[in-house]
Formats: structure tokens, C-alpha cells, sequence
């Protein structure tokens, strides 16, 4: 069964002649416990599509389902029990008042937990920072670890489908691999299904294991990570983008 | 626990309590204001004010009511009157210090209501968007259209004489800028990710708007409060001054400056030493609100 099913999907901003349509008809599905890519360049609306997802937008037309279920304009609470999502940026994603401790916690409270104390450990646990990182505020945190609290703040309604939006394209290299590393181990210790999206289709090869490659809106191709390591896409634009990824892989 | 070993628990990197946790926070916004100088004279001045007020009767040195025909008009050092007497007798010194706590009420009850005030109605004008962010705005404008001091006058004549109505009057025409500061810092903080990542757990718009977006509200509120302050002395003074506030024989500073405004030219230090002292704190609150200006700067908050 697919976890997620969009199915001609249109995301809009703005209204009258001043509306773009920043997504075209996309449709997609992602499997149970499957990772999903979603790759593109900047604004070619990949980003958008989470955003959309996650009630975040509520300008669209076309259908989203979750589980099979239809999803309306307002989301609800079991909605966000289901469905989380992990930022760009952990600098901005982050209150900057708010102790490790208080987000967590609140997130906790939010979904109804009572043994909130030891489950901001084990979370804090999991996501490798350990308990001595509770009480920090942000500004006492590097890039890579307020990463994982954002991780930890996501897992923390124990939901089933994540969605990423380009997790580590803020992070310094070194960085980047231990999140993406912890971000494969979570998902397979708890079946996690992933909708992840980014331009950096190293990233997507480590991670995913099929892809949608988005271009202006539109999606162009869809491919397995097979395919895409064997380099057979069809669209000319799959195939430019996979040239020059792998140009500045021979490169470097 | 020395006092080493105290200033190690709250600068550590790693607090182990949430207690811990905001002291420490709270005991580095400290020490930033500690750097800046002047900020630390208007605090002294404002702490030694509040320290005044509260031993008025020990540090006055006569009862700031009881009137000495025989005794009046004195100047500054005569007599043990060390600010003079005013036109009644009445000693100048014990009334400026009894005078210091009506200055702080009022202060204390509009640093309350307007901001509270102008912060309810800026964010949720600010976070809610739309019609009712129009509305909200469009009555802002209207309130700050009209100057202060006239809008306060309207109000007191309205609500009739005295310091309980002047502090609403004050307040009524104090809050518009807060609510301007608060919807402007609102619209920025709405579309960050951090407010998206709490809706994404299904938080509703009174937590979103009390817990998340009030914290980072409240600082800018606090320096404009800071620095407003000097002037909602002033137009207390200046309600007193016409006569429409504190009302005689209460010893209001406004009030006193206008009772000796007869008697300027002779004795210049019955209108001259309240006048001082409405100087002063102003003055006091104005550094002190530009120290704050820089410890509690939410755009410094991240670094």
C-alpha cells in the first residue's frame, strides 16, 4: 500500500494575475516504508510539494492521500502523529528562546505523552546527542546538532512517514554524512518512511531507493536508484542532471 | 557555595536543570548590561528612586502635607529645608520623596496595561492576517493619529480629574506604537520555520501566539517601554502640570512644578528642584532603556 498518493497535484501563490503555479500536476506515490526522492533544481518546486503535504500551503488543487485516506484542507491532530517533518535550515528551525528541554518537552505535551522526562532522553538519545545537550538553548548548539534536536523533535510523535526537506544542504560536508547516517539508521530501526527532498543527488543515491526528478514545476521522471546509477534516463533534463553530478563527482 | 564556584554553574555550556538552564541565560543578559556604563548609572539612579520611595517616610524629614505659613518661600539649606520650602511651608525635600511614589505608580501601572495592551492586539493582528488585522490596525491608527498629550487630556476630562484616571488615560493613548512594534515583529517571526515545525504538531494559533511568538515580542517591548518611559513621566507631569492629574495637595512632581510656576522669577527652586527630579528619572530610564536596547535585541538573540 502507498503511504503517500498525489495524484495531479497543483500548488499555487497568489491569486488572479499574479498567481504562479510553483507545482503542475504531479504525481507521485511512496510504498510503506520506502525512501522516496524528490530532486531538482532551486524552485523547481520540490520543496513546495512537502509544504503542500504538510498543510503548510493550503492553495491546492488535485488529491492527496495518506494511507489511501484523502487528505482535506485543514489537517488534523492525527495527522501530525503520522506525518513529520525535519527543516532546511536549523538555524531558522529552532526557536531561538526555547531550551532543547522546552521544544521537546512541548512537542511531547502537544501529542498527549505523560512520561515526557524519560522520553526527552531516550529521544535525546537516539538521535546521538545524549542528555548533557538538554538544557542548552540554540545558540549554544553547532549546525550538526541542532539538526538532530530538529530530528529528535520530529521522531517525537513516533510517526510513520517523514518528510525531508533537504536535511543536511545546510551543513558542513562532514556534517552531512553523519546526518544522513543517522537519518538511515532511524529509519531502519523503527520502518520509517521517508519523502525526502534535495539537488544533491549523491545525497538521493545514498538515501533513496526511487526518485522523482522535478523541473519547473512538472515532474519529468521517475527512476529507481538502479536506473539512476546505470545512468538510462530517459528525459534529456535527467539525464543533464545526472551528467553533471557525476562530472563534479570524476571532478572532485 | 563560593562564589566561584556559583559563577561556574551559571556560565557552564551544559546546564543540567532547567532551572539552571534561565539563570544562566538570565545571569549573561547581566553581565552584557554590567559592560555598559551608563545603562548601569540609570539603573542605579531608578534602583536608589525605588529604594526612596519605599523609605519615603524614614529619609523625609518633615510631613509633606503639614503647611508652615510662618516658613514660606525658603530657600534651598535654610533652616534644615535642603531643597527650600514651597509657597505653603511645605518642605520641598520630604515632598519630592513622597512625590517619587506616585511617579512610580503611575510608571508601574502603564509600563503594565499599554504594553500588554499593544502586544495582545499587534499579534494577534499580526499572526491572524487578513480582515481582522485590518480592523485592528485601522483602530491603532486612529488612536495614534490624534497627539498624546491631547488624547489624554480628552480622556482625563472625560473620565473626570485625578492620578487613577490619568494612568488610564495615559495608557489609552500609550499603546498604539506597541501594537505597531508588535504586529511588525510578528509578521517576521510567522513565516519562520520554527513556527512552521509547532504547527506541524498541531499546536492552535493561542499557543502558537503566547508561547512562541510573545518571547521573541517581548524584548523589543520592553527597550521601546524602557525608553517611553521618560515620556509617560512627562505627560503625567504635564497632566499634573494643568492641573488634570494628581490633584493638590497631592505631592505629584508635575503638580509641584506648576504650583511653583508663579513664583519662578523669585524663588526659582520651588519649580526647579521637582523639575530636576522629572529629569532625572527620565533621563535614568533613557540609558537604561538603551542598555537593554542592546542586551535584549532579538536579532542578537542567535549569536
Amino acid at each position: 500500500m502507498s503511504a503517500i498518493d498525489l495524484s495531479d497535484l497543483t500548488v499555487w501563490f497568489g491569486h488572479g494575475a499574479e498567481r504562479s503555479d510553483a507545482v503542475k500536476s504531479a504525481s507521485f506515490s511512496v510504498d510503506t516504508g520506502e525512501s522516496f526522492g524528490l530532486v531538482g533544481e532551486s524552485g523547481s518546486g520540490k520543496s513546495t510539494v512537502l509544504r503542500a503535504i504538510s498543510g503548510l500551503i493550503d492553495s491546492w488543487a488535485g488529491t492527496m492521500q495518506l494511507d489511501g485516506k484523502p487528505l482535506g484542507r485543514r489537517r488534523e491532530r492525527s495527522f501530525y502523529k503520522a506525518v513529520q517533518m525535519v527543516f532546511q535550515d536549523p538555524y531558522a528551525s529552532l526557536h531561538p528562546r526555547h531550551t532543547v528541554d522546552r521544544v521537546l518537552g512541548e512537542v511531547l505535551k502537544l501529542h498527549g505523552f505523560s512520561d515526557i522526562d524519560a522520553r526527552i532522553d531516550k529521544l535525546l538519545d537516539d538521535v546521538g546527542l545524549g542528555k548533557g545537550f538538554r538544557f542548552r538553548y540554540p545558540h549554544q548548539l553547532s549546525g550538526g546538532q541542532r539538526q538532530r534536536v530538529a530530528i529528535a523533535r520530529a521522531l517525537a510523535p513516533e510517526p510513520r512517514i517523514v518528510l525531508l526537506d533537504e536535511p543536511t544542504s545546510a551543513l558542513d560536508v562532514s556534517v552531512q554524512a553523519e546526518i544522513l547516517n543517522l537519518l538511515s539508521d532511524l529509519r531502519a530501526e523503527r520502518g520509517l518512511t521517508y519523502l525526502m527532498v534535495s539537488h544533491d543527488l549523491g545525497v538521493i543515491g545514498h538515501m533513496c531507493e526511487r526518485i522523482a526528478v522535478m523541473q519547473q514545476g512538472r515532474i519529468v521522471e521517475l527512476l529507481d536508484v538502479a536506473q539512476m546509477r546505470k545512468l538510462s534516463a530517459e528525459h534529456p533534463y535527467t539525464r543533464h542532471l545526472l551528467d553533471s553530478s557525476v562530472r563534479a563527482v570524476r571532478q572532485a | 557555595m563560593t562564589h566561584q564556584t556559583l559563577r561556574d554553574w551559571l556560565l557552564t555550556d551544559t546546564p543540567q536543570s532547567r532551572r539552571q538552564a534561565s539563570a544562566a541565560a538570565w545571569y549573561a543578559g547581566w553581565l552584557k548590561l554590567k559592560r555598559n556604563t551608563l545603562a548601569m548609572a540609570g539603573l542605579i539612579v531608578l534602583i536608589a528612586l525605588i529604594l526612596g520611595a519605599l523609605c519615603a517616610p524614614l529619609l523625609a524629614t518633615q510631613d509633606p502635607f503639614v503647611q508652615d505659613l510662618g516658613a514660606r518661600l525658603l530657600a534651598p539649606g535654610t533652616d534644615g529645608h535642603i531643597f527650600g520650602t514651597d509657597s505653603l511651608g511645605r518642605d520641598i525635600w520630604s515632598r519630592l520623596i513622597y512625590g517619587a511614589r506616585i511617579s512610580l505608580y503611575i510608571v508601574a501601572l502603564v509600563a503594565v496595561v499599554a504594553p500588554l495592551l499593544g502586544l495582545i492586539i499587534g499579534t494577534v493582528a499580526g499572526y491572524a492576517g487578513g480582515i481582522l488585522d485590518v480592523v485592528l490596525m485601522r483602530f491603532t491608527d486612529i488612536f495614534l493619529a490624534f497627539p498624546r498629550l491631547i488624547l489624554a487630556l480628552a480622556f482625563v476630562a472625560a473620565l473626570g480629574a485625578g492620578i487613577e484616571n490619568a494612568v488610564l488615560a495615559i495608557s489609552l493613548t500609550a499603546w498604539p506604537p506597541y501594537a505597531r512594534i508588535a504586529r511588525a515583529e510578528t509578521l517576521t517571526i510567522r513565516n519562520s520555520d520554527f513556527i512552521h515545525a509547532i504547527k506541524l504538531q498541531g499546536a492552535g494559533p493561542l499557543r502558537i501566539i503566547t508561547r512562541h511568538v510573545w518571547p521573541l515580542c517581548i524584548s523589543s517591548l520592553v527597550i521601546r517601554v524602557t525608553l517611553d518611559m521618560a515620556g509617560i513621566i512627562l505627560t503625567a507631569a504635564g497632566l499634573g502640570f494643568l492641573g488634570l492629574g494628581a490633584q493638590p495637595p497631592s505631592p505629584e512632581w508635575g503638580a509641584m512644578v506648576s504650583e511653583g510656576r508663579k513664583y519662578i522669577l523669585d524663588y526659582w527652586w520651588v519649580a526647579t528642584i521637582p523639575g530636576l527630579a522629572i529629569f532625572t528619572i527620565s533621563l535614568a530610564f533613557n540609558l537604561l532603556g538603551d542598555g537593554l536596547r542592546d542586551v535584549l535585541d532579538p536579532r542578537e538573540a542567535g549569536k
